[in-house]
This record gives structure tokens, C-alpha cells and sequence, in this order.
């Protein structure tokens, strides 16, 4: 696994901040802090799962490294392309490389389009087919993702929930794109729906060799799907590691309490789980707290941990970490260090500048 | 298997018999009627030429001695008989009528439509684009709402008079009567046009029309413009009848149309004068059919917003 890996899509110190505009001149008091400096690699034909709790930035993440928004700061290079300050003009040449999978179903789909319409609007909008071939090309994407043929003209209401995200899957891929974001793409589903959505994503990704950027909370889902997972808090990726890397050896308390909740089939075992209860809500990503944001909750949290914000750091080959109980052994990793992931902050601070 | 063909949709009318909006209409008495006489009128209207009895635009087919004729009765010099009486210049009220609510309808028609090109254009640019261009758009549409719409179409009526050559005024009149009310009318299209655009912007359709780098104009047009119809589809039918009354008071102030071209408001405004002189069906009828007119088209308004509304279905 840790043989070099081409990255396709490689984020630097992305933030983004909404700002909060107050007072009577409506001028800016404030911003929400929903990514705050996240770093991370994505190599070609893995997927890597982003977990977190609500609100803690991973679907703005996910939308910002798709450039959905105007990021605040930061670099997204995909397959070498620099789309970071892209304009949106050439931002829409570059959109056929890059797709996106809705979390609502229902929501993503215009209600006044028929399937065939809506599968191919992508079409319509990048290629100059004619009305045959593009018909033909709707076919082929509903033949893909599972869906009859005869219902090209319905209109999506018609549908349920797992086939209307069948829909969104096929319009994903019309353009043949080499990079999909799942933005929780099975949380509005029932259970049921949901193992058949995630089986259809991963036998799409072996079909057709796609990355993946899979956000989710669940995280026996992300278990299953993710090669690598990415954990998420307040703004921040706090631990970044092979799966199962982080599902059994989590360096980060905030990923043992999350990985202490994930249920148990098995009541033999249930019984024996110690759960890591948190304490405390998240704190505002308008106003996180001093030092590192996890330190208002953190079962282990020590003096440093409020003053000093940890460094994201590899504190070993592959596996990444952003918290002061393991700055000594980023002392002794870092020298045999491997080259899978992403850098920590100070190099990647002088790749910037050569930019 | 059946058979793809991008917009075919099989049985376009059994389904529009079957939609809730058909059904609320079927079972609304008020909607009905209101429906069966807006369009009486305006078919009345537009078949005006094949229907009027008279021309009461050519002279030579006038008589003044048939002046004055009650409604119903023989005239007391040429024995001709009128349903709805004659005016002042012998001509037949219920033709007037009719070439009349044509004149109205059709400046009310085009300064609604002129009013929503407008304020959809505006509204769904300032909604989506939001930012300096959003404020600077709605300031202007707040100053203007502290006129009264009346008073601004008499504005623009009386600037635009001062462009135009004396020789075209005549000509221009009803083109001017339609952008004064246009313009008076626009803000509350780009009001609601703009509230209903930034709740759709964000919407995760309109998110993967950008994901699919479909053009800003064109996720407009093909996405959100679609679904923000339904309540700027009531307003015009309220602003409809707003625009008819409007263009009759203008009218009837002797602003609107020229009176070579009477529309329901000149005649009203002719009928006034013949008030306290005991010849009342010249302002009668012409007053009737307006208001039959702006009631029904109002009432079918109501119909349609609450039709639309859903949580008062």
C-alpha cells in the first residue's frame, strides 16, 4: 500500500470562511470558520472517506475542493491543474474532470426535468452530440447505474429515493470524470437502499476507475467503502490514516470516542465496548477556542493543549495526526517518514511560494 | 418499449384534467364563473370588428341625430333602435364597449408583460448574483414603492409626451400608456422573483447545474426560472386587472389614450360629463363592464394563489 501513488487531487491548507456581516453598515463582524486550514491527498482510483460529526465543515470541504464556493485560502490541484483561484468561466471547462454525487436525493433533481433531461444536461452542456447518440449515451449511463431503460421519460417524483439517487449517480457520470465527491450520498436513504447504493459507487469506481472523496457519518459505511479515511473536527482534519490503520490504532482521542460509538452487531461483544463518553457540545466555528479545538472536550487534554494549536504532523509512514500527545513521536517517525499523504504544513507553506 | 422523444409527454391533456390545480378549479363555483366571464369579454374583445353592430369609428356611418338614444328604445327622430343606447355623437355604447375593453385589454396585457420581462429579469439577476447589484436594485425598487404607482405612470407618462414630436404622440400614446404602467409595476415581480431565486439558489439541483458547469444564464433560465413561475404567474393575473384600472384611470384623467381611440376609461370619462343631464347608460355600461372585467380577472387571482398555495390545500 505504500508503494508511490499518483495523487489526483491534492488540497493545501484550504480554508474556508463565511463571514458574518452585522450592525447597521452590514460590514463584516466575524466569519464562520467551516474549513480552517485542511490539507490532504487523494490518490488516483482510491477512495478516501471524510468522517466527522455534524457541522464540522466536511460537506463544505467537500463542495469547496470542488470549488462550489469562492475558497478563502488555500490550493486544489486536480490531476495537476490548479483550480484553487480558478475564475468560474474556466473553472466550467475543468467541471467534466470532476463530478459530484448530492446528499438529497429528492433536492438535487429539478422537478420539472425528465430523467432522460437531467441525465443529459452534462451532455448537452460539454459535447456536441446529436440527439441519436446522446440518447444513446442516456441509455447506456441508466443501463449503468441500474435503471430502466422505459423510464427516460418520467419525471423524478415518480421515483424513490434509491433510484432518484441512481439518477444523480448516472448524471455524475456522463461526462466520464475522474473525480467523484459523495457527499453523504446514502445518508437520506433507508438502510435497505443504502448497502445497494454503496456496492453500485464501488462497482462503478472498478468500471471505471474513479476516485472518490466519500463523506459520510457513518462510519461502519466509510469502514466498508474507504481506503483511506480522513476524520474531521470543527474545521480541522484531526487524523488522516490507511482505514484500517485508523479503525484499529487511532492516535487521536476525538477518533477513539468517535470509533468507541460505532455499534456493535455482535451483543457478546457490544456488552464489552467501553464507550468514550464526550462531554460539552462542539464549540462555534465563529469563535473556536484557543489552542486546539478539541481541547474543550478532550478526555486527555493537557496544559499545552490550550495554549498551543498541535501541529498536523505524520507520526507514522501514512498516517497523519494533529494532536500534542503524540508531538514526541513525530520526533522519532520523522526522519524515515514515508512519501503517502499529505506534508505537513511547513513544507507545503514553501511549495506555495514557489508556486 | 417505448419510444424516446425529448418532450413528449403521452397524454399532455388526461393529465392536466387530472392535476390537483384542474381539480381545485373544478370545485371552486367562484373560480368558474369568474373564468367564463373574463373570457367572455376578452373574446368579446378580440371578435370586436365581427361582433359590434356598429363601427363607432367611422364617421360615416354616424348619425348625430341618433344622439342620445335610451338603451332599448326607439330613437325619438330615426326609429333605430340601440341595446345599450347611443352617446353624445350617436354612437352605439355597446360597440363602443367592445372596441373599448379591446383597447384595455390590450394595454393591459402588454403592460404586464412588460412589467414581468422586466422585473423577472431583474429579480432573478439580483437574487443570484446577490451583492452590491442585489442592493442596488432593490434601493431603487424601495424608492419607488413610496410613490404611488399612479402617480409615477403619470410621470413617466408626462417625461416621455416631452420626448416624443407633437406628430407621433397620437400614434405612441397606448405604446407609452404601456411602459408607464410597466414601469410603475415591475417592483413586485423582482421582489418576489428575487426572494424565490435565493431560496432556489441554494437548492441542490441549482448546486449540481454548477457542478456540471452549466452557464449562470443558463441555470436560470432552464432551472430556477421554472420554478419561481407559480406565484408570478398571480401576480400578473392580479396585476392584470390592476393594469386595466390603471390604464382607466389614467385614462379617464385624460392622460391614457386618445379619445379617437376610446378605451373603457375614455368612455367613462365621456360618460361623466352626461351624468346630471339624465343620460346614465353612457357611463353605466361602459363602468359595468370594467368592473365585471377587473372583478372576475381578480377573483381568478385569488383562485390561483390559493390554488398554488400549499399549505392551504
Amino acid at each position: 500500500m505504500t508503494s508511490p501513488r499518483k495523487a489526483l487531487v491534492e488540497v493545501r491548507d484550504l480554508k474556508m470562511h463565511f463571514p458574518i456581516s452585522g450592525g447597521l453598515l452590514r460590514r463584516q463582524v466575524g466569519a464562520v470558520k467551516a474549513v480552517d486550514g485542511v490539507s490532504f491527498d487523494i490518490f488516483e482510483g482510491e477512495t478516501l472517506g471524510i468522517v466527522g460529526e455534524s457541522g464540522c465543515g466536511k460537506s463544505t470541504c467537500g463542495r469547496a475542493v470542488l470549488r462550489l464556493y469562492d475558497i478563502t485560502e488555500g490550493s486544489i490541484k486536480i490531476d495537476g491543474t490548479e483550480i484553487g483561484t480558478m475564475g468560474q468561466g474556466q473553472l466550467r471547462r475543468m467541471r467534466p474532470k470532476m463530478q459530484m454525487v448530492f446528499q438529497d436525493p429528492q433536492a438535487c433533481l429539478n422537478p420539472r426535468m425528465t430523467v432522460a433531461g437531467i441525465i443529459a444536461e452534462p451532455l448537452d452542456e460539454h459535447g456536441k452530440l446529436s440527439g441519436k447518440a446522446k440518447l444513446d449515451r442516456v441509455y447506456e449511463l441508466m443501463d449503468a447505474v441500474g435503471l430502466n431503460r422505459n423510464f427516460a421519460n418520467r419525471y423524478p417524483h415518480a421515483f424513490s429515493g434509491g433510484q432518484r439517487q441512481r439518477i444523480g449517480i448516472a448524471r455524475a457520470l456522463a461526462l466520464n470524470p475522474r473525480f467523484i465527491v459523495c457527499d453523504e450520498p446514502i445518508a437520506a436513504l433507508d438502510v435497505s437502499i443504502q448497502a445497494q447504493v454503496v456496492n453500485l459507487l464501488e462497482k462503478l469506481q472498478d468500471e471505471f476507475g474513479l476516485t472518490y472523496m466519500f463523506i459520510s457519518h457513518d462510519l461502519s459505511m466509510v469502514k466498508h467503502i474507504a481506503d483511506r479515511v480522513a476524520v474531521m473536527y470543527l474545521g480541522k482534519v484531526v487524523e488522516l490514516a490507511e482505514r484500517d490503520e485508523l479503525y484499529e490504532r487511532p492516535l487521536h482521542p476525538y477518533t477513539e470516542a468517535l470509533m468507541s460509538a460505532v455499534p456493535e452487531p455482535d451483543p457478546a461483544i457490544e456488552a464489552k465496548v467501553e464507550r468514550i463518553i464526550l462531554r460539552g457540545d462542539v464549540p462555534s466555528p465563529s469563535n473556536p477556542p484557543k489552542g486546539c479545538n478539541f481541547s474543550t472536550r478532550c478526555p486527555k487534554v493537557m496544559d499545552i493543549c490550550r495554549k498551543l494549536d498541535p501541529e498536523y504532523r505524520e507520526a507514522r509512514p501514512g498516517h497523519f495526526v494533529a494532536c500534542h500527545l503524540h508531538d514526541a513521536g513525530i520526533m522519532d517517525n520523522q526522519t524515515n517518514a514515508g512519501s503517502a499523504g499529505a506534508p505537513p504544513r511547513n513544507e507545503h507553506k514553501q511549495q506555495g511560494e514557489d508556486a | 418499449m417505448a419510444d424516446f422523444t425529448p418532450g413528449n409527454r403521452p397524454n399532455a391533456l388526461a393529465r392536466a384534467w387530472d392535476s390537483d390545480i384542474a381539480w381545485s378549479f373544478r370545485h371552486s363555483p367562484l373560480a368558474v364563473i369568474a373564468a367564463f366571464v373574463s373570457i367572455l369579454i376578452i373574446l368579446a374583445a378580440v371578435f370586436a370588428p365581427w361582433i359590434a353592430p356598429h363601427d363607432p369609428f367611422n364617421p360615416a356611418s354616424l348619425d348625430l341625430m341618433d344622439g342620445f338614444t335610451p338603451p332599448m328604445e326607439p330613437n325619438a327622430f330615426t326609429g333605430n333602435v340601440y341595446w345599450l343606447g347611443t352617446d353624445n355623437q350617436g354612437r352605439d355604447v355597446f360597440s363602443t364597449i367592445l372596441y373599448g375593453a379591446r383597447i384595455s385589454l390590450f394595454v393591459g396585457f402588454m403592460a404586464v408583460l412588460f412589467a414581468m420581462v422586466l422585473g423577472i429579469t431583474l429579480g432573478l439577476i439580483a437574487g443570484y448574483r446577490g451583492g452590491w447589484l442585489d442592493s442596488l436594485l432593490m434601493r431603487v425598487a424601495d424608492v419607488q414603492l413610496t410613490f404611488p404607482s399612479i402617480l409615477l405612470a403619470l410621470l413617466i407618462f408626462g417625461v416621455a409626451r416631452g420626448f416624443i414630436p407633437p406628430a407621433y404622440r397620437e400614434a405612441m400614446a397606448i405604446w407609452v400608456l404601456i411602459v408607464a404602467i410597466g414601469l410603475s409595476d415591475w417592483v413586485q415581480y423582482a421582489r418576489v422573483v428575487r426572494g424565490a431565486t435565493m431560496v432556489e439558489k441554494n437548492k441542490e439541483y441549482v448546486q449540481a447545474a454548477r457542478v456540471i458547469g452549466a452557464h449562470p444564464a443558463k441555470i436560470l433560465i432552464r432551472h430556477i426560472l421554472p420554478n419561481v413561475m407559480g406565484p408570478v404567474l398571480v401576480i400578473a393575473t392580479i396585476g392584470l386587472a390592476l393594469a386595466i384600472i390603471a390604464e382607466a384611470t389614467l385614462s379617464f384623467l385624460g392622460v391614457g389614450v386618445p379619445s379617437t381611440q376610446p378605451s373603457l376609461g375614455t368612455l367613462i370619462r365621456i360618460g361623466q360629463g352626461f351624468l346630471f343631464s339624465g343620460e346614465w347608460w353612457i357611463l353605466l355600461f361602459p363602468s359595468i363592464t370594467l368592473l365585471a372585467l377587473a372583478l372576475s380577472v381578480n377573483l381568478l387571482g385569488d383562485w390561483l394563489r390559493d390554488a398554488l398555495n400549499p399549505r392551504l390545500r
